[in-house]
């Protein structure tokens, strides 16, 4: 049986892979298109009467199948179902990296199932507080208590908006330059670092629109999101692509640490490198991005 | 004896100077005697060529007991003419201890293995074969064993008199009525003939069928009439369907794609990747991808590609049409697009499998061949490849051009997903070696990519550009940590099938399958 290691709450996760947790056909090797998460869904995915299948191919795909360093999140059911109990205790037992809350609307919500996980974690005795949370907000609801919703739990990584369910709520579609979900987008983004946790943008469905596609990744990386959900593994390179600092960046980045520490030695606070001026207010901006960098594989430094 | 691939070849097969295989490029150097048929001379003019049947095509070529006839495959799946003249040949004039000499069999050519069982036909000369054919070969009921050979291998074979082809029949979508043919312009149109000339120029008699009789001439023409007896005008040679497909898609599966991208990432960390350089791909999900992917390369580096060699089908049409490619020659057209470019097309010709691949002649293309990317069924540690027997060790499959072109060009990528259903692709001893080892750079997996270590130069091109690679060893492993090691196939002695490497030494052989026992 696969054993996966603790989870790290805080990680690179610039792409969420969505499948249908019934497809053994998908699930089985999904890691091997290299997205940062895979999110094995039991909600909408899998129809009403196949839910205990699913769970069953989830249970197997966990604790047959090394993901390796892929992280593996579930989706489980609204706490509106009759389902949703008996998903988390297929997670815990199975050893999932954490769980995806749907349709998540208060902090008691999130007290809801962190509670449900604990009381699993002991039965399969699994380390208590090993189990990750994540929210989606998926209402309008949601969006108005997205603060107390992500600082509702220390198991909290994350917060993601979904886009199909919340577009309807509010009487609206998808429009290309994202104004229908703009104010949500940015309220939940202001509510997830206010928490500090991590904020992913929404599914894109068309893929065929390729340009469509970049332009909300572009305007999601520009937003300040730490990733986005994909449907399709085709859909990865160009997030990674968007959300991976580049080479210029890096270099940036390591050259405004340096000359901080060195000038902040010499007892000066503020000073300019090529021509920009520059004091100790860069420097976490600078460390985030080599920290982005070393997860990514292209910084090797000790500077973070 | 134990050949260089490790498989021990029957000493019983060793005669009249054949050899084992000795590794890539051994007959460099050395000499061939080609032979020339014995042909009838028509000094007085005739008015047509065009006989009233097959029967009487047959007559006109002294068809007897124990020839050997030859048929090409420009028509796939959808050949109605090999099962056609052999109908004739078996049913009507009630011939038998035949040989068939093809180019390829296929599916379609089910219905011959009938007069197989029956003990008609008691040779088999072949670069594929598949369906029910390969089922009663393997099952022994053949009486001589199968000659399996490339098609670089077939016409070095035949010019060297290897092979005797008494009668080749050429399907033909036009001719005139004296046996000038072309691929195109008809109702059955394959676009490329070029497996049909090596054929027709060293046959004894050379007959052609055609569904679309056109005015004389028909040229320029891939078959020429200086060389034909005889032409039976037929209803139909083949279905259209299954000739040429619809336009070759590029394949969606994300699988497929992420395998091309690497593939293309590949060849363009090698320093073959310049302006001019000389393709190959298949038409599988991945190679076929690749040109996508490669296409991008071409367009950030500004280079064109010099020539796309063929096999070919629609992605590489619109290559050359939009000036991306400056040539394409072919032996063989997948899909429309590539039937109807075919001398069309500026730049896009027609050559023969001999000029394609063959080992022993003065400038293949295939030697020209900076890169070439094909598909596996299996693949072992060695890098030997398998594209003939199931994992059954049934024949079901063809070398096709995989061996030419590995041997002939700089980089040879061989592109598979790991595991298919249950079977594990990269294995530890392949089924049967179709082409060896010493010919295969590199290995992209759906896991992992492994290069080759008699390949250093290319462990540090993909170093250099940071593509991740693994030993093979490791895929294998993976694959059967996945779906678990097979048992050993159990064979009889029997050796039913040879296996010629394209220079005419012994690769391998097939052997009998012992009937599962439960």
């Amino acid at each position: 049986m696969i054993k996966r290691p603790k989870p790290e709450r805080f990680r690179l996760r610039r792409t969420m892979m969505f499948m249908n947790a019934q497809k053994p056909g998908l699930i089985k090797d999904a890691y091997i298109y290299g997205c940062d998460s895979i999110m094995l869904d039991l909600e909408d995915a899998v129809a009403e009467n196949q839910k205990d299948a699913a769970r069953f191919s989830l249970y197997h795909a966990l604790t047959t199948i090394d993901y390796g360093n892929t992280e593996v999140i579930v989706r489980i059911n609204g706490l509106d179902t009759p389902h949703w109990q008996e998903d988390i205790r297929v997670c815990v037992a199975g050893g999932a990296d954490g769980i995806r809350i749907a349709k998540c609307e208060s902090a008691q919500d999130v007290h809801t199932v962190e509670a449900a996980v604990e009381a699993a974690e002991k039965e399969f005795g699994v380390e208590v507080g090993r189990t990750l949370l994540m929210a989606a907000l998926e209402s309008p609801k949601g969006i108005l208590n997205a603060y107390e919703i992500c600082s509702a739990s220390d198991r909290m990584f994350g917060v993601a908006i979904s886009g199909g369910d919340f577009r309807k709520c509010m009487q609206t579609t998808f429009q290309p330059d994202g104004v229908d979900m703009l104010a949500a987008r940015g309220q939940m983004l202001l509510a997830a670092r206010a928490a500090g946790i991590q904020c992913f943008d929404t599914v894109f469905t068309d893929l065929d629109d390729d340009a469509g596609f970049e332009a909300e990744v572009r305007q999601n990386k520009a937003m300040g999101f730490d990733g986005k959900s994909l449907i399709n593994p085709k859909q990865i390179r160009l997030v990674h692509q968007v959300f991976t600092p580049t080479e210029k960046e890096v270099r940036q980045a390591e050259k405004i640490v340096r000359a901080i520490e060195e000038q902040a030695k010499l007892g000066i606070g503020v000073f300019t490198v090529d021509g920009k001026m520059l004091d100790i207010a860069f420097v976490p901006g600078a460390k985030r991005t080599l920290k982005l960098a070393k997860a990514c594989g292209m910084y090797e430094g000790d500077l973070v | 004896m134990k050949n260089a691939v490790g498989r021990d070849i029957p000493d019983y097969l060793l005669v009249d100077g054949k050899e084992v295989y000795q590794g890539k490029q051994y007959m460099d150097g050395k000499y061939i005697q080609k032979v020339g048929p014995r042909t009838r001379r028509y000094e007085k003019p005739q008015e047509t060529k065009v006989v009233a049947s097959l029967v009487d095509a047959l007559k006109l070529c002294g068809a007897r007991d124990g020839m050997t006839f030859s048929f090409h495959h420009a028509l796939r799946n959808g050949d109605f003419v090999a099962n056609m003249v052999m109908k004739a040949a078996i049913e009507e004039m009630g011939l038998k201890d035949l040989t068939i000499a093809a180019t390829s069999l296929g599916d379609a050519n089910d219905p011959i293995a009938d007069y197989i069982e029956q003990g008609k036909v008691i040779g088999i000369q072949t670069s594929g074969i598949r369906g029910r054919m390969g089922e009663v070969v393997s099952a022994g009921k053949l009486k001589t064993p199968a000659i399996i050979r490339s098609h670089g291998g077939r016409p070095r074979a035949i010019e060297a008199g290897e092979v005797h082809i008494d009668i080749a029949f050429v399907a033909a979508p036009t001719s005139d009525c004296v046996g000038n043919c072309r691929g195109i312009g008809g109702k059955s149109n394959c676009g490329s003939l070029g497996y049909a000339i090596t054929d027709s120029r060293f046959a004894d008699y050379v007959v052609v069928v055609t569904d679309c009789l056109v005015d004389f001439p028909n040229f320029p023409a891939s078959v020429e009439a200086i060389d034909v007896d005889a032409v039976v005008v037929v209803d139909s040679i083949g279905n259209p369907k299954k000739i040429a497909s619809a336009a070759a898609r590029i394949s969606q599966n994300p699988r497929d794609l992420m395998m091309a991208e690497n593939v293309a990432k590949i060849i363009a960390s090698t320093p073959y990747f310049k302006d001019g350089f000389v393709f190959q791909t298949g038409v599988g999900g991945p190679s076929l991808a690749a040109n996508l992917f490669l296409e991008k390369y071409m367009d950030e580096r500004n280079i064109r590609m010099g020539l796309a060699v063929g096999g070919i089908c629609k992605p590489m049409v619109e290559l050359l049409k939009k000036g991306k490619v400056r040539a394409a020659v072919d032996v063989q057209d997948f899909d429309l697009d590539a039937v109807n470019s075919i001398n069309q097309t500026p730049g896009h010709f027609e050559m023969s499998a001999s000029q394609y691949a063959n080992p022993a002649n003065k400038g293949a293309f295939v030697n020209k061949l900076d890169f070439v990317v094909l598909a596996a069924l299996e693949i072992d540690t060695d890098f030997n490849v398998n594209v003939l027997t199931g994992s059954d060790g049934v024949l079901r499959g063809a070398p096709g051009g995989h061996p030419d072109t590995a041997a002939g060009s700089k980089v040879c990528i061989i592109v598979t997903p790991l595991i298919r259903g249950r079977m594990a692709t990269v294995c530890e001893k392949v089924v049967t070696v179709t082409t060896p080892g010493d010919c295969v750079d590199v290995l992209v997996t759906d896991y992992g990519i492994a290069v080759n270590p008699l390949r250093p130069d290319l462990v540090e091109c993909l170093d250099k550009a940071g593509i991740p690679h693994v030993s093979i060893e490791s895929l294998k492993e993976k694959a059967y940590s996945l779906v678990g090691r097979p048992d050993d196939l159990q064979w009889e002695d029997q050796v039913v099938a040879v296996l010629e490497a394209r220079d005419g030494t012994i690769l391998d052989v097939v052997r009998k399958v012992k009937p599962l026992e439960l």
